[in-house]
Formats: structure tokens, C-alpha cells, sequence
């Protein structure tokens, strides 16, 4: 008997695993999470799941399609920019230049590539199509040269490194290393205030959401299973009819567009972009997050961006510079003992529960609601051992 | 006589100085089933992955349908209508074999339909399990395969996507005498209805029991071509097969 039958009165039909899961964790972090948290932990909480959107990129690319996305922070900055730029714009007012462009005092009208950005129908759109489009030039280049693994990677992070130079080179036009800053407003959301910060965390959470199912779609697809073909014998799959470079490049610019659309809601969230937030550590640290969390598994790689991104911040209050190892020797521990992440201890966990005797509590807790606990359908659990 | 399927000329194949293959010709016909045998090292697998661009020959032509596939990719060959299997089986291990087959089954699809979700099994799918007698084992991973069930697999991903030119690659090696018995019967099967046929094979019992028309190679080049009979009679043949001592098992046994 599982919990969600007993829950449900008898004739009801049963809801999927899956539902009932997503369910849980939608509620969880529209109700309980606002319930809960003081205003500054549920904008930090809505940072970490802007992180999420990211994370769940990585997943596809990485987790599905074996790429090592080792420069997502190009795609999440340029979202981010595309936004702060709009932002900038509309807080400086009609005809008004934003106060970024007036220390150099090389401006005194819009420069020509912030001037489109005026219209949010040309910044929103940017911040996803941009990323995307990047990732379209760049990855065709790149995956039907047949160039893969640590030459992909290395690649992919020497571009987020570039885009750190551009950054921090045009400091007159892009505020330099200290980026964006000092936003007023977000759509007529005040973005200082606690209670418009709330509605930007609900943003935030339905666009996961969203983001999250459509790519679970995807994953869950014909075209699902062809990537996972692809990365496991990419040669192969060629053999079928399919053409890996296109399999691949699907999936890397849907991931740089998820990155972008983090990127522009991180700015409102978090009131800045720059580029110490999308260099080669921030790059490296989200395919981290990934891979904790659990690389192959879309729900456990957003839940990796927001527990390592909850732990680094406790630990951090309390030892300023502990985290640093502490993310070290995290991410040894992963790559040694747990190449499945989170997911991958908790799969073992259920696995070790579900061979216990049955005992109720902690059982019923574990048990994933439809998959009723392996000890459940046999009378004598001696005969396990037979 | 049937139109001309498959025709390679003066085909070379160079590994540096070394020749695999070595202006070598072959046409087959449309329905013909034809069994490629030779010692080991005769460039048979070469021949093969010439053909589907796994390598580059470095001189000649191979023409489908009258169509040059030299310069093409490996996945526009495919979609020419032509199917191959590996000497060393290789499928999808964490793909259940339902969702191997499935994807082979799907590569015509437009991109579009790709994305969607399998919405229960195809006719052509289910067939095709079922002509290798992997249905019972239709939602286990494929990695949990016998090898000689992976083979079959293999065919079966092949055998749906239609191919107009099968190519097999020693398709009953570590087989039992049984399962040999039914890829051979499946063999003939395919050809019946209409597929022309390669097949690379090492075991003559086989070849003797499903061959009609056999090609023998040697260091790159066609010996002789002929009917198993002839073959068998062929001097030559027994001579290259008995200078070599490791294959002498494989001669006693062609000669018998
Ligand atoms: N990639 C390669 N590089 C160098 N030599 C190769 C390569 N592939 C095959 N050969 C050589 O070409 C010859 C023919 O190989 P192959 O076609 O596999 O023979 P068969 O399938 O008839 O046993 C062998 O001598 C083999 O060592
Ligand atoms: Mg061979």
C-alpha cells in the first residue's frame, strides 16, 4: 500500500509518481517556502532557483547529451546583460541617459548597442534568442568538426573568458568589472521592496516550473532518447540515420537558453550582473552544482543548484573562507563515491529501505508514492534471502 | 536479370603504405544475398565500413542505386536506404531494447514528431522484436543482453528502418547452433522480401548451409565468386585458406 493510495479514498485513479512528486515540490515552494522564509531567505532562495533554471540546462546538455557545458556563464551573462541594460534604460527615464554611461562622459545620447534595448519586446526576447543563437554559430561549428569531451569544454569556457575581457575592456559602455547595478524598478515592480521581492520570487518559481516540465518533455521524448544514444555512442547513432552534430546542437542551444532567461531574472532578483558572476568559476562551479545534485536526473540537477548554493552561503556566514574547501572536497567525494550525485545516494538509500522489513514511519516516508516498497508484495520477508 | 544495387570499382583502401583493400570490384544485384568470406585480415570489415563511410577510401567508387556514396556521410548513407551491423555488437545499453529498436525505427522522422513522446509500440517495432524473439525482453535495458541477444538486436534496429542494402557483419559469431539456425532463416527471410543481402561470415557450416552465391577475399582482393561448390572446388582458395595455419580449421571445414 502506498501512501498516496491511503491518502486517496478507493476508486480514485491513481497519479503518477511523477505527479505527485511535482506536486509536493510546486506547493513546497509556492506555499510552504513563503511561509517559511523571512523575506531576505526567500530572495536568496529566489536566486538560487534563477540557479535552477540554469542547472536544469546543464542537465539536459551535460546530464542527457554528455556535454561538458563548462561556459554557461556566457549565456547567463548575456541574459543578464540584456535585462540590466533594459532595466538601466527605463530606470534612467525618457530621453535621460542611465547613470553607467555618464562616468565616462563619452555619451551623451544612447549608445548604439544599448539602444535597442529601450523596448523590453527586443530585451527579453534577446536575452534568450541571443544565448541561443550564440550557442546555434558556435556549436555547429564545433560539434561537425566532430570536436567533443575536454576540447569541447575547454572551448566552451575560453568563450565565457572572452566575454570577461570584452566586459571588463569596454568599461565605459558595459560598467566594467562592476557590471550593472543600482536598479529601481522591474516592470513596475519596485525592486527593493520586500513585498515586490516576494512577487519576483513567485516569478521566478513558475518560470522554473515551466522550464522544467517542458524540458522534461523533451527528455522523456523520441529526441530524449536519441541524446542519451548520442552520448553514449555517438558514432553509432549515426549509423541509425541521425546526425550527432544536429542531436547535440538541439540540445546545447536550448541550455544556452535557459542560462539566458536565468540571467535576466537573476538581475531583477539580485540587483546586479557582472562579470565576476559569469567568468570561468561561475562557469565551472554550475556544472557543480550539476553534478552534485545528480547529473542525470533533471529534478536532482536544479535541487544541486540550490543545495550547494544553500550550503555556500550557511557556510560562508559562518567561516568566511571554509566554503571553498568544503565545495572541493564535496566535489572529490562526488566524483569518487557518488558519479550519481544526490540522486544517486538517494536511490541507494530507497533501495537499502525498501529491503528492510516493513517497520511503517520512516518506510512510508521514503516510499515514492505509486512504486509500493519491493518487502510490500511478499508475506515472509525471510524469503527475500532465498 | 535484376538492376544492379550496390557497384564498387577499383576500390582502394590505404592505411599508409599498407592496402586493405586493393582495387578491388563487386556489383551486387537487387534480391541477391551474397556471402563474403575470407581469412582473417582479408579487408571483408574494410569493405564494409568503406561502404558506409566509417573509413575514407582513398581511391574509387562505390555507387547505390547508381548513386557515388564516396564523400558522403555516414548518416546520408543510412538515409539512402542502407543498413549495417557491427562484427562487435553495439547497442544502446541504458535504452530498454523497446527504445533501441524505436529509435532506429524513428530516423525518418521530422524533427518536430522527434520530439514528442512514443505513444505505445509501432506495428513495424513489434515486428521487428518479435522476428529476433526479443519481445518478452522489450522494457529491460539493452545492457542486460546476452551477446548473442545484442546481435539480434542489432538486426532487429536495422531490420525497421527498411533498408534497400543490408550489410552484415559476421552476424552469427558467438551465436549458438540454434540462434545461427534462426538469424539464418531470418536472413533469407529479409532477402525474400525484397532486401539485397551482405554478409561477412567466417563459419563455412553457415555459409554452406545459407549461401547461394559467396565472394571470397584475399589480402584486400576478390579471389573468386561463385556458388558454394565452385568455391569449395576452387584451388586457389584452398590454397590461401591452408597457407595459413590459423585458419586451417576453417579450411578442413570448407573443403570437406
Ligand atoms: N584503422 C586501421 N588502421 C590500420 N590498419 C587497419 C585498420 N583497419 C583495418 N586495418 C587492417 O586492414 C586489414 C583488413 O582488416 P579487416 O577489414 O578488419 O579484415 P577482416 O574483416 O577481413 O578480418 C587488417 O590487416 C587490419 O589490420
Ligand atoms: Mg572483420
Amino acid at each position: 500500500m502506498s501512501t498516496m493510495a491511503k491518502l486517496l479514498p478507493t476508486g480514485t485513479p491513481r497519479p503518477s509518481a511523477f505527479l505527485v512528486r511535482f506536486v509536493i515540490m510546486a506547493a513546497t515552494l509556492l506555499l510552504v517556502a513563503p511561509w517559511l522564509l523571512s523575506d531576505f531567505r526567500l530572495s536568496l532562495l529566489a536566486k538560487f532557483l534563477c540557479f535552477a533554471i540554469i542547472a536544469v540546462g546543464i542537465g539536459l546538455a551535460y546530464g542527457q547529451g554528455g556535454m561538458l557545458v563548462l561556459g554557461q556563464g556566457l549565456f547567463f551573462g548575456i541574459g543578464g546583460y540584456a535585462m540590466g541594460m533594459h532595466l538601466k534604460i527605463v530606470d534612467a527615464g525618457e530621453g535621460q541617459l542611465p547613470d553607467i554611461l555618464t562616468y565616462s562622459g563619452k555619451y551623451d545620447s544612447l549608445p548604439a548597442l544599448w539602444k535597442p534595448f529601450s523596448s523590453a519586446w527586443f530585451a527579453i526576447p534577446m536575452a534568450i534568442l541571443l544565448p541561443m543563437a550564440i550557442a546555434a554559430l558556435l556549436g555547429a561549428a564545433i560539434f561537425r568538426q566532430r570536436i567533443r569531451g575536454p576540447y569541447f569544454a575547454i572551448l566552451s569556457q575560453a568563450l565565457a573568458a572572452a566575454f570577461v575581457v570584452v566586459l571588463v575592456g569596454n568599461n565605459a559602455l558595459t560598467g566594467g568589472t562592476n557590471g550593472l547595478t543600482n536598479f529601481q524598478s522591474f516592470f513596475g515592480l519596485s525592486v527593493t521592496s520586500p513585498s515586490d521581492q516576494r512577487t519576483l520570487y513567485f516569478i521566478v518559481v513558475v518560470v522554473l516550473l515551466i522550464v522544467f516540465l517542458l524540458t522534461r518533455e523533451l527528455v522523456l521524448g523520441r529526441y530524449g532518447r536519441v541524446l542519451i544514444a548520442t552520448r553514449d555512442d555517438e558514432d553509432r547513432v549515426r549509423f541509425l540515420g541521425y546526425d550527432p552534430a544536429r542531436v547535440k546542437l538541439f540540445a546545447y542551444v536550448m541550455a544556452a537558453g535557459m542560462a539566458g532567461l536565468a540571467g535576466a531574472l537573476f538581475v531583477p532578483v539580485v540587483g546586479i550582473i557582472s562579470p565576476a558572476l559569469l567568468g570561468i568559476v561561475p562557469s565551472i562551479e554550475m556544472v557543480i552544482w550539476v553534478a552534485l545534485g545528480g547529473r542525470t536526473v533533471l529534478a536532482w540537477a536544479a535541487a544541486g543548484a540550490v543545495i550547494v548554493n544553500w550550503a555556500k552561503t550557511s557556510v560562508s556566514e559562518q567561516f568566511p573562507s571554509g566554503w571553498l574547501y568544503l565545495q572541493g572536497l564535496l566535489f572529490v567525494v562526488v566524483i569518487l563515491y557518488l558519479p550519481k550525485g544526490i540522486a544517486g545516494a538517494v536511490e541507494h538509500i530507497r533501495a537499502y529501505i525498501g529491503r528492510l522489513p516493513p517497520t511503517g514511519g520512516l518506510r512510508i516516508l521514503m516510499s515514492s508514492g505509486d512504486r509500493p516498497p519491493k518487502q510490500a508484495a511478499k508475506p515472509n520477508p525471510t524469503e527475500e534471502a532465498a | 536479370m535484376s538492376s544492379v544495387m550496390l557497384e564498387v570499382r577499383n576500390l582502394v583502401v590505404a592505411f599508409g603504405a599498407f592496402h586493405a583493400i586493393d582495387d578491388l570490384d563487386l556489383t551486387l544485384h537487387e534480391h541477391e544475398v551474397r556471402f563474403v568470406i575470407g581469412p582473417n585480415g582479408a579487408g571483408k570489415t574494410t569493405l564494409i565500413d568503406s561502404i558506409t563511410n566509417l573509413v575514407r577510401p582513398t581511391s574509387g567508387s562505390i555507387r547505390f542505386a547508381g548513386e557515388e556514396l564516396i564523400g558522403k556521410s555516414e548518416h546520408a548513407i543510412v538515409r539512402t536506404g542502407i543498413g549495417r551491423t557491427f562484427q562487435k555488437p553495439s547497442v544502446f545499453d541504458e535504452l530498454t531494447v523497446l527504445e533501441n529498436v524505436d529509435i532506429a525505427a524513428s530516423f525518418r522522422l521530422r524533427f518536430r514528431s522527434l520530439l514528442k513522446r512514443r505513444r505505445g509500440i509501432s506495428d513495424e517495432v513489434a515486428e521487428s522484436l518479435d522476428s529476433v524473439n526479443l519481445t518478452a525482453q522489450r522494457d529491460e535495458p539493452a545492457g542486460s543482453l546476452s551477446h548473442g541477444q545484442k546481435q539480434w538486436l542489432e538486426v532487429a534496429m536495422v531490420l525497421v528502418q527498411r533498408p534497400r542494402l543490408l550489410l552484415l557483419d559476421e552476424p552469427v559469431a558467438g551465436m549458438t547452433e540454434k540462434e545461427r539456425l534462426h538469424t539464418g532463416e531470418l536472413i533469407t527471410q529479409i532477402a525474400q522480401q525484397g532486401t539485397t543481402v551482405l554478409v561477412i561470415e567466417h563459419d563455412m557450416d553457415f555459409v554452406r548451409r545459407f549461401a547461394h552465391k559467396v565472394t571470397v577475399m584475399h589480402e584486400g582482393k576478390i579471389l573468386t565468386e561463385g556458388t558454394v561448390a565452385d568455391v569449395q572446388q576452387d584451388e586457389t582458395v584452398r590454397e590461401v585458406y591452408l597457407g595459413r595455419p590459423r585458419d586451417a580449421r576453417g579450411a578442413a571445414e570448407a573443403l570437406a
